[in-house]
């Protein structure tokens, strides 16, 4: 149950890329975060959600031989570091690629897909991926 | 006050299988299973989708193409279909945190075999004919299941799209929504069972057909109407045969159902698919064009919708989301082992 409880808490970030910006300098943060490490106490209480652009360019990528259960049925496939249009850093997996054709700088959006699921009767995790844009 | 579409959006995932490929397997003739049904291929998801994810995509790029809509001004989220990832848990409400609704508004998954998702649209009229919310969303999508060796398994495909239902800058009005419903065992699938049962040729005339033409004359008798004054036609597609045969016995001709026909190229999507047929031919429609639509769900139902497209299309962004044509782009086709292993049926390890 306490996987269900932390899952819940990040539903905004794991489904729409929910972060936070700091409203003393503007830094962008993903994950969200309740303190800006630059501005510090002077950011305190300044820490508001900030919508991540679901739209980048693949920054780095690798493809992954030997996978965790919950992807098993997908290996291998590809993990990518994306830049996304507003500046920020984000890892997930990309999908629906043919593996040999991912290319740094690579045009990518981000998609709900499932990531994992508790066994046959437990909850399923959804959570962002990404594939090449249209 | 008009009331229709106010923005759409469609999702097929990109792996495909051949029936011929389907009948190597089982021994059986594939090919002539495929040209007898008129299915080419049909489109398989991957692994990490589901109902929830195809719902999620087709309502994102329904959104997209409506940057002014506050998506907090939806009040109603519909999701039919008859492969909710969960028996108990609405795909509508995870749908609903996606496209950002939440909270102040009421969901529900619905079922109808492949009509869920026209129903959804009916009930969405409704709450927005009578005021009760601004906007509605419909979704229409399935990842069915057919057994293995079975008819089924020959069209039983995945896909959806989504609608967004409101009175303001509408771009396809729906004039008239009827509906006809009987008690008609012809296809059902138990609580718990991983596949449905179907009464074979019996889903012909006195399900599929009966229910299709019963409908669609009767909207064409309420709106005094023939189907030569519309431009498009759409009816459910289990397959690429039927449809044809209902359009000729209504009178549709196939120039009129050719772009809302997409079985052969995609199987059947169930409540996906009146649903896509119809956004097909959105992408493809002007202002003033009218469209004539018949679903159908087994135990079974007909929901018979006359629409016409407005002048808002010429504003509407429809640029923004892919069309379904470029969705259905590049496909990748999987052999059966690879198949079977997407679709989950290889018994696995805990």
């Amino acid at each position: 149950m306490a996987t269900v409880a932390k899952e819940w808490r990040e539903i905004p970030a794991r489904y729409n890329l929910e972060g936070s910006e700091c409203g003393n300098c503007n830094r962008k943060y993903f994950p969200k975060r309740s303190m800006c490490p630059f501005c510090r106490r002077n950011g305190f209480g300044k820490m508001h959600p900030y919508q991540v652009s679901r739209k980048g360019k693949v920054f780095t990528f690798s493809v992954i031989h030997e996978a965790p259960d919950c992807n098993r049925s997908l290996k291998p496939y590809a993990v990518a570091m994306v830049r996304t249009d507003d500046g920020l850093l984000i890892s997930g997996q990309l999908v629906d690629v043919d593996l040999l054709k991912i290319e740094i700088g690579m045009r990518v959006r981000s998609v709900l897909r499932k990531l994992d699921e508790d066994g046959a009767s437990g909850v399923i995790h959804y959570g962002f991926k990404f594939v090449p844009d249209l | 006050m008009d009331v229709g579409i106010v923005s759409y959006g469609a999702y097929v995932p990109r792996y495909r299988i051949k029936p011929e490929e389907i009948g190597r397997v089982w021994g059986a003739d594939g090919k002539g299973m495929g040209k007898g049904l008129k299915i080419d291929q049909k489109s398989v998801p991957s692994p990490d989708e589901d109902v929830i994810t195809i719902s999620s995509e087709a309502a994102r790029y329904m959104m997209q193409r409506v940057p002014d809509v506050d998506p907090k001004e939806i009040g109603a989220v519909y999701v039919g279909s008859e492969s909710h990832p969960y028996a108990v848990k609405p795909s509508s409400g995870v749908l609903a945190e996606v496209i950002q609704a939440t909270p102040s508004l009421t969901a529900a998954d619905l079922e109808f075999a492949c009509k869920a998702g026209t129903a959804g649209m009916q009930m969405c009229m409704g709450l927005v004919g009578s005021g009760m919310v601004k906007y509605g969303v419909a979704v229409g999508a399935d990842t069915s299941q057919g057994a293995p060796g079975d008819a089924l398994e020959y069209s039983a495909s995945a896909g959806g799209a989504a609608y967004l239902i409101g009175s303001e800058k509408v771009i396809a009005r729906i004039n008239k929504t009827l509906s006809f419903t009987t008690d008609t065992p012809d296809f059902w699938r138990r609580e718990g069972q991983p596949y449905p049962s179907h009464g074979g040729r019996f889903t012909g005339d006195p399900a599929y057909f009966k229910h299709i033409i019963s409908a669609s004359k009767m909207m064409l008798e309420d709106r005094n109407t023939k189907p030569e004054d519309y431009d498009y036609a759409i009816f459910h597609q289990p397959n690429g045969k039927f449809p044809e045969k209902v359009a000729k016995m209504l009178g549709f001709t196939p120039e009129q159902i050719q772009y809302g026909l997409l079985t052969p190229s995609i199987g059947n999507t169930y409540s996906g698919a009146v649903p896509l047929g119809l956004a097909n031919v959105l992408d493809k429609s002007k202002p003033g064009d009218r469209i004539f639509v018949t679903s159908y769900g087994s135990g079974a139902g007909s929901d018979a919708f006359d629409i016409t497209v407005t002048d808002e299309m010429k504003d509407y962004k429809r640029e923004n989301a892919p069309t379904l044509e470029k969705v259905l782009e590049n496909p990748v086709f999987l052999d059966y082992a690879l198949y079977a292993k997407f679709k989950g049926t290889i018994i696995m390890p805990e």
